[in-house]
């Protein structure tokens, strides 16, 4: 190992400890009498010591000797732990920091020599000049801390000393503290600590301090016996005792260091892009094994399908980190801004674990920190105020993250003052975000979700941290370049949650692939809102002009049309004009809709997302480039930018505020939308649309019997198959004693239905269209599991009840399900 | 000095590009083309999972455009910015010329040529252009207005 290697590892090692030193010094500062903690503390402190007088940095050593000194007072409860001591020990953390990095970029640890802060170390190092400074317990008393005084620092890594776990018992442990302190100083070769079992006897009251030490001395004399031995031995502790010690310590961590090792981040990346060359390469494979069928190959495509899958998914793993990592220097940012506004506020954080990949990870860093700083600074109130209003002094900070639908949610809540509505509302009136009028046709939450919008701040004063409205808006954007959305909730006097979803990941990402002028272009899911499909007879009639823009009239709503092969200048294709029929993929861009008009849909498909070189960086239409299964390349297109370009968004919200108020107003006497379908017997129904996950036509073939029941494999789970001439009451008495399975050689029509969790599919004869307008001629049901007839198109269509339908066929599901649950268990 | 050049022909001019600096060649690939991007900018290449951007070298040189039915070759360059592959007419050889055989570019020149086109090594039969990779591969805006006007 050369010295440049050691130094890095020096330095990768003291930067891991010194986050977690200000999070244990800010934890101590709440509980001062965590001696684990506070050891915990010493022992970093020490080994960065140790490590930079080895390597030469005295400023660096002369800075953490002082430190040193500072926290063995504090250890050996000389001292007790105060804002004041912690505040000197936090700006020790920053000045070694400070000359870490100084040793990153230069080589050496600088030229400052932080005399003052030595000084301010020094100084609080003698009781008299800290006024709440409590007397060094008695030592006396050390029976009962007897184990905690030991937490002796591991030796400086570099200096290659390794140690063994199960080295025998070493002697400091247990003996008489005061012993103990005297040697402190001059034994510097001690071994760290390792499974005191001495201590946890002692703990239990199993032994007693003397014979520990007389057991230890046995062993100083030569006894290569473990220390339990020993003392059964000389029956000065039970058998069972010390067996039940020894298991005490196998259940405690162990201090050893965890099963991993360091793996450079570059070497992850070429692993992720390596595997995500290995992904196409087996979709191609697929696709060629597809066309050779009733070779070997197809077999051994397959195989290699689930492995690459498999370690696809291994490999993303590699490159999760638990959020954790962030959240970590939170606990020092609260206590800092808190401080500097003279605030009292506790930070609990929930789902620590939660992982995230690392891109992910550097992305919402900064707009973490900003939200955490924003909700001490303006959210908690100051501790009088608090007292006034009957809330507990100290504010509460809850960060708490969590798994949903493929995303992480992440919500940042206070309980301070919350946000005024009636404040932000007169604010952004004056500041001419809104007019009064939409102000006053707003609602609560979109008031509030106004503070994201930029150069926007309510605080009553600016201050260093926060309030100069630049920011709220810098996290909204930040978090949606991302794919992820922010929300705010707050209710006054009572606190507010900020809410951020964000995608897992941003390597692979499920896409909508389209073509137009016969090339392939993909959108990334997250924008995809719905597909429109338009008939060539509807086209003439259905998109109509405002002054020359196409728009098309979505259930109700005008929606903005931009022809892809327009915005991006490509030959029109003139098959996909005026006769033919029109595929519209409606997106979300920022607050607003449109719809993108493409030649065809092809297919959703996972994409590794390539990034786009310099010489076509500049076209903002394009957020990056994929592989396909065939091997040619295909445009990412960047949402956002496509709707900049054909200027469906601009600078002005105003509009997009507006309209969300009356798309509000409107959904609210919106009617119903249904799926027009014929049933058997060709007889016209219908199901509500909100109901309907997807249409899918499977096979006959892949349709199989459970019972009584049709089932198919869907998505990875078993899809009980309604069919609905034997839920129809008249039908079902007639068709019930035969139970058959489908006629082969054909394909069924499926609606794969969501209701209250249960997904099933509902086979059909034919799918009719959508519906928006709701007749007026209503009759009520003539037959169970329908809701009441109406006339459509001149023809009586009846409205299926699902929950009555999910009833009939309840006991087959059920018995479905079990036999699937059986099937999968086997 | 010797150096070593991997030489190729663009509208029967020869040209020359450092052997270090090409990665590989390779023949026709299937391009994507990027609409809105820079007109020299053929498209992207699909080499083996990595994605590349296809430059046009016969409009990044203002030359004649590339007969419809010509099928170009691809010279792949590591730049600093990754892989760029030039589509250039036919490959030639590897040759190896000495210092004394370069001269610069006359004056007349260009100046958005002279840029990309070092100078020139004087071999028995003909002259070879030597082409500065990272120059080519950079779409400057005068480059494209340049285009733009053939």
């Amino acid at each position: 190992m050369s010295e440049g290697d050691i130094v890095q590892d020096f330095l990768v090692e003291s930067s891991e400890n010194l986050d977690r030193l200000d999070r244990d010094l800010v934890g101590l500062e709440k509980n001062p009498h965590d001696q684990e903690a506070l050891a915990g503390v010493f022992r970093t402190i020490h080994t960065i010591k140790g490590t930079c007088g080895f390597l030469g940095f005295s400023k660096l050593e002369k800075v953490a000797h002082v430190g040193e000194n500072l926290l063995t007072r504090l250890r050996d409860r000389q001292l007790t732990l105060n804002p004041e001591i912690t505040t000197a020990l936090l700006n020790m953390v920053d000045a070694i920091r400070q000359m870490l990095s100084e040793i990153k970029s230069t080589g050496t640890d600088g030229e400052t020599d932080y005399a003052e802060l030595r000084e301010a170390l020094t100084r609080l190092l003698s009781p008299a000049s800290v006024g709440s400074a409590q007397p060094s317990l008695p030592s006396a008393a050390g029976s009962q801390t007897l184990p905690l005084q030991e937490q002796l620092p591991a030796p400086p890594p570099a200096a290659g000393e390794t140690v063994s776990a199960d080295s025998p018992e070493t002697r400091e442990k247990v003996v008489d503290p005061a012993v103990e302190s005297r040697k402190k100083n001059s034994d510097s070769r001690r071994k760290p600590t390792k499974g005191k079992i001495g201590g946890v006897l002692v703990e239990r009251g199993h032994a007693q301090p003397a014979d520990i030490a007389m057991a230890l001395e046995e062993q100083d004399r030569g006894d290569r016996r473990r220390l339990g031995e020993i003392l059964v031995a000389l029956g000065l502790a039970k058998p069972e005792d010390v067996v039940a010690a020894q298991q005490v310590m196998e259940s405690k961590p162990r201090e050893t260091g965890p099963e991993t090792i360091r793996v450079g981040v570059n070497l992850l990346d070429k692993l992720m892009t390596l595997v995500g060359e290995l992904v196409l390469s087996r979709n191609q494979l697929l696709q060629l094994a597809n066309t050779l069928k009733g070779s070997g190959l197809q077999a051994v495509s397959q195989r290699l399908n689930l492995i690459v899958t498999e370690l696809q998914e291994e490999v993303m793993k590699t490159r999760m980190q638990p959020i954790g990592n962030i959240w970590g220097q939170f606990p020092r940012t609260v206590r800092d801004v808190a401080l500097g506004c003279g605030k009292q506020v506790n930070i609990e954080m929930q789902g620590k674990e939660t992982e995230l990949d690392k891109t992910v990870i550097e992305a919402i860093k900064d707009p973490l920190t900003h939200l955490v700083r924003n909700s001490v600074d303006h959210g908690i109130e100051l501790p009088e105020e608090r007292a006034r209003r009957g809330k507990d002094q100290t504010g509460r900070l809850v960060l708490r993250a969590f798994h949903e639908g493929g995303q992480v949610n992440i919500e940042i809540s206070d309980d301070g003052a919350g946000l005024s509505e009636h404040r932000i509302r007169q604010k952004a009136i004056e500041r001419g975000v809104i007019t009064a009028d939409q102000a006053a046709r707003m609602t609560e939450r979109e008031i509030f979700n106004l503070i994201f919008l930029p150069g926007f701040s309510t605080a009553q004063k600016v201050t260093n941290v926060s309030g100069r409205g630049v920011g709220m808006d810098v996290v909204k954007t930040n978090v949606e370049k991302i794919g992820g959305t922010v929300d705010l909730q707050s209710t006054a006097g009572q606190g507010s949650t900020v809410r951020l979803k964000i995608p897992l990941t941003l390597a692979i990402i499920p896409a909508l692939v389209v073509t137009c002028s016969g090339e392939r272009y993909a959108i990334p899911q997250v924008n995809l809102l719905e597909l429109v499909r338009l008939e060539s007879q509807q086209t003439q009639t259905s998109i109509e002009m405002v002054h020359g823009v196409p728009v098309y009239r979505l259930r109700g709503r005008l929606l903005p049309l931009v022809y892809l092969s327009r915005a991006l200048q490509l030959a029109e294709n003139h098959e996909g004009t005026s006769n033919s029929a029109i595929n519209i993929v409606v997106l979300q861009a920022d607050d607003r809709q449109f719809g993108l008009v493409v030649d065809r849909i092809n297919d959703t498909e996972e994409i590794v997302v390539k990034p786009l070189r310099k010489q076509l960086k500049t076209i903002k239409t394009f957020a990056g480039a994929s592989v396909m299964g065939d091997g040619r390349v295909a445009l990412i297109l960047d949402v956002i930018g496509l709707a900049q370009k054909a200027s469906v968004v601009t600078e002005t919200h105003d509009r997009a505020l507006a309209e969300k108020a009356t798309g509000e107003a409107q959904k609210a006497e919106s009617t119903q939308t249904f799926l027009l379908f014929t049933g058997p017997g060709g007889s016209r129904m219908a199901i509500p649309l909100d109901a309907l996950a997807r249409l899918e036509v499977f096979p006959v073939a892949q349709v199989e019997m459970s019972g009584r029941q049709w089932v198919t494999q869907y998505r990875g789970q078993i899809l009980p198959l309604v069919r609905l001439n034997l839920v129809l009451e008249e039908r079902r008495r007639r068709l019930q004693g035969s139970p058959s399975p489908p006629e082969p050689g054909t394909a069924l029509q499926v609606l794969v239905l969501n209701h209250e969790g249960q997904t099933f599919g509902l086979v059909v004869e034919h799918i009719v269209d959508i519906i928006e307008d709701m007749a007026t001629v209503k009759s009520p049901a003539t037959r169970k599991s329908v809701l009441y007839s109406v006339v459509i198109g001149e023809r009586v269509t009846e409205i299926l009840d699902i929950p009555a339908i999910l009833r009939e066929s309840g006991s087959v599901l059920s018995s479905a399900a079990a036999i699937a649950k059986a099937e999968v268990a086997n | 000095m010797a150096q070593q050049f991997c030489t190729f022909y663009l509208d029967k001019l020869l040209f020359g590009v450092e052997l270090k600096s090409v990665q590989e060649v390779i023949r026709t690939l299937d391009v994507t083309q990027v609409p809105l991007a820079p007109r020299v900018v053929s498209g992207l290449i699909n080499l083996r999972g990595q994605i590349v951007t296809a430059i046009d070298l016969r409009g990044r040189l203002e030359l004649s455009a590339r007969p419809p039915d010509a099928l170009p070759m691809n010279v792949v360059i590591r730049s600093e910015d990754g892989a760029v592959s030039f589509l250039v007419d036919q490959i030639g050889d590897v040759v190896e010329v000495e210092d004394n055989t370069f001269e610069p570019a006359p004056e007349m020149l260009r100046a958005s040529l002279r840029a990309m086109i070092l100078g020139v090594h004087k071999l028995n039969d003909r002259l070879m252009h030597v082409l500065h990779t990272e120059k080519a591969c950079q779409m400057t805006e005068a480059a494209d207005a340049a285009t733009a006007g053939v």
